[in-house]
């Protein structure tokens, strides 16, 4: 029964708020907040499915690829820098600055080295997600148990083996913390790196219809990033129940154990 | 297969902030022995222990298996931690928690399978082989931890104070499941604990160690007959002098000053 009321109630506060959105901006009369059918018409007109392939696409791609190279060098690093005591002093102080630049003051910077094409879009969100799955895979291969670690030593695993099959599993749980967040950085970074020398993509539309007065096509864009990273959390998060099974199990057992 | 200990020392640190963990201890493990470390809490049973298994070098004398001395983790043997929760990989099930360490020996799959399936059936695990260890209760995850062991074919098995962790009833079934393992894989085992009951009931030998700096106090052998039972091994008088005789043993060493 509480479970029917909550579920209930993660419904209707959503469509209460498009409820009351579309009745407050009908009578509104505000250049700048057209009503929300008109929003929706815009919508329906740009995303379905007109603009899929000439703008959603594009900047898709470039996201995930960003995405996925900044998860694969972070995990890769991470492993080294966690696992070798002489590489953690020897790459603290230049990450620690590394990470301290915002992410989008590389652009200028970026456009220069790799030109106007889709590749400074890539590096931008690659330079700019890598932090959180860095650190997060360096905390989780920190944290390993010792006596995992000795238990691997004492059936003399080997050393490539014993990173592969316990401390990449062993540190999992963390590095997927940090891939979370980096999802939500990869999304801001691809619209800001798209409001700059582009010629598509969801920012590019953004900012092109702002600037065309197209406010109803504008607000259409916000909406669909929203809806986007609505969705992208939702499939990381159903990713991560998979995969991490045996975390949240183990972990269960544990607080059991503990009480 | 012999284990040997040869004036062995072990400091953590060194110059003026060194505390000497293990002063000088020498003895010999026999091929097929079960033999019992005990000792006062915070003596170096541990630290011994992680010397004899090769995961820390002794600071002085040497740990020699069957003459050759023990400077890694040696191929002809198995260690059970006292943390079973901490040693058995979460991620992974019951079978390929014993499986993963037998990977890297190269034998044929069938072969494998069968030291997986017999290692689980010894220790009346093989309903769970699809489980995941937190899916099962403490002494069953120590049975994982044995099997294990056992399917890693050593010759000579170390444990932790294997049973420190789990309540009297299923500690007492531990006991005699490795008692019957320990006959039928013909495995030397060294066995730390500090429980003097759990010694004397499943030894053959006891080494009774004293407070830090360590060093050896006495060596009881326990010529209690075999096979032992929870029961009538317990009542038997000598039994009940061997206890007192370890019991005394740990009493009278001297406190670390």
């Amino acid at each position: 029964m509480r479970r029917v009321r909550d579920l209930l109630l993660q419904l209707v506060v959503p469509a209460g708020i498009l409820v009351g959105w579309g009745l407050w901006s009908a009578q509104a009369q505000n250049f700048f907040f057209p009503p929300l059918t008109d929003i929706l018409a815009s919508f329906r007109d740009n995303w379905l499915f007109a603009r899929v392939s000439s703008d959603v696409v594009p900047s898709l791609e470039r996201m995930l690829a960003g995405y996925a190279i900044a998860v694969v060098a972070g995990t890769v690093f991470g492993l080294l820098i966690g696992s070798f005591r002489i590489v953690r002093w020897a790459a603290g102080p230049p990450v620690e600055f590394l990470r301290a630049i915002p992410p989008p003051v590389l652009i200028p910077f970026a456009i220069l080295t790799f030109g106007i094409g889709p590749q400074f879009k890539v590096f931008v969100i690659a330079a700019g997600c890598v932090w959180p799955v860095l650190l997060n895979a360096i905390d989780g291969v920190r944290g390993i148990d010792p006596t995992l670690q000795e238990t691997a030593r004492v059936y003399r695993i080997p050393r490539l083996r014993q990173l592969f099959s316990v401390v990449l599993p062993a540190a999992s749980p963390r590095i997927f913390a940090g891939m979370r967040t980096a999802l939500s950085l990869a999304l801001i970074l691809m619209v800001i790196s798209e409001m700059e020398a582009s010629t598509n993509g969801i920012g590019f539309f953004i900012l092109q219809s702002q600037r065309s007065f197209a406010i109803p096509d504008m607000w259409s864009g916000m909406l669909l990033l929203g809806l986007l990273g609505f969705t992208l959390n939702a499939g990381f998060v159903e990713l991560e129940r998979r995969l991490l099974r045996w975390h949240r199990g183990a972990q269960a057992s544990a607080l059991e154990a503990a009480a | 297969m012999i284990l040997t200990a040869d004036h062995v020392a072990k400091a953590y640190g060194n110059g003026l902030g060194a505390t000497l963990a293990i002063k000088d201890l020498s003895f010999e493990v026999r091929d097929r022995e079960f033999f019992c470390i005990v000792g006062p809490s915070g003596c170096g049973k541990t630290t011994l222990l992680k010397c004899i298994s090769g995961l820390l070098q002794v600071t002085s004398g040497e740990v020699l298996l069957d003459g050759r001395r023990v400077t890694a983790p040696p191929e002809q043997m198995a260690v059970v931690f006292q943390e079973y929760g901490r040693s058995l990989f979460p991620w992974m099930r019951v079978d390929q928690n014993v499986r993963f360490p037998l990977q890297r020996k190269r034998l044929p799959r069938d072969k494998v399978e069968s030291l997986v399936s017999d290692a689980l059936a010894a220790v009346g695990l093989s309903d769970f082989a699809r489980h995941y260890p937190w899916q099962l209760s403490g002494g069953m995850q120590q049975r994982v931890a044995i099997a294990r062991a056992l399917a890693y074919e050593p010759e000579i098995l170390v444990m932790d104070e294997p049973f420190a962790s789990v309540d009297a009833q299923t500690r007492a079934d531990l006991e005699d499941l490795l008692l019957s393992v320990w006959k039928r894989f013909h495995v030397t085992i060294l066995f730390v604990t500090h429980d003097i009951d759990e010694a004397v009931y499943m030894g053959d030998r006891i080494l009774v160690l004293t407070p830090r700096p360590t060093v050896l106090e006495q060596m009881v052998a326990v010529d209690l007959p075999r096979p032992r039972d929870q029961i009538k091994t317990k009542e038997l008088p000598e039994f009940a002098h061997l206890r007192a005789l370890v019991y005394r043993s740990i009493k009278k060493a001297p406190t670390a000053p």
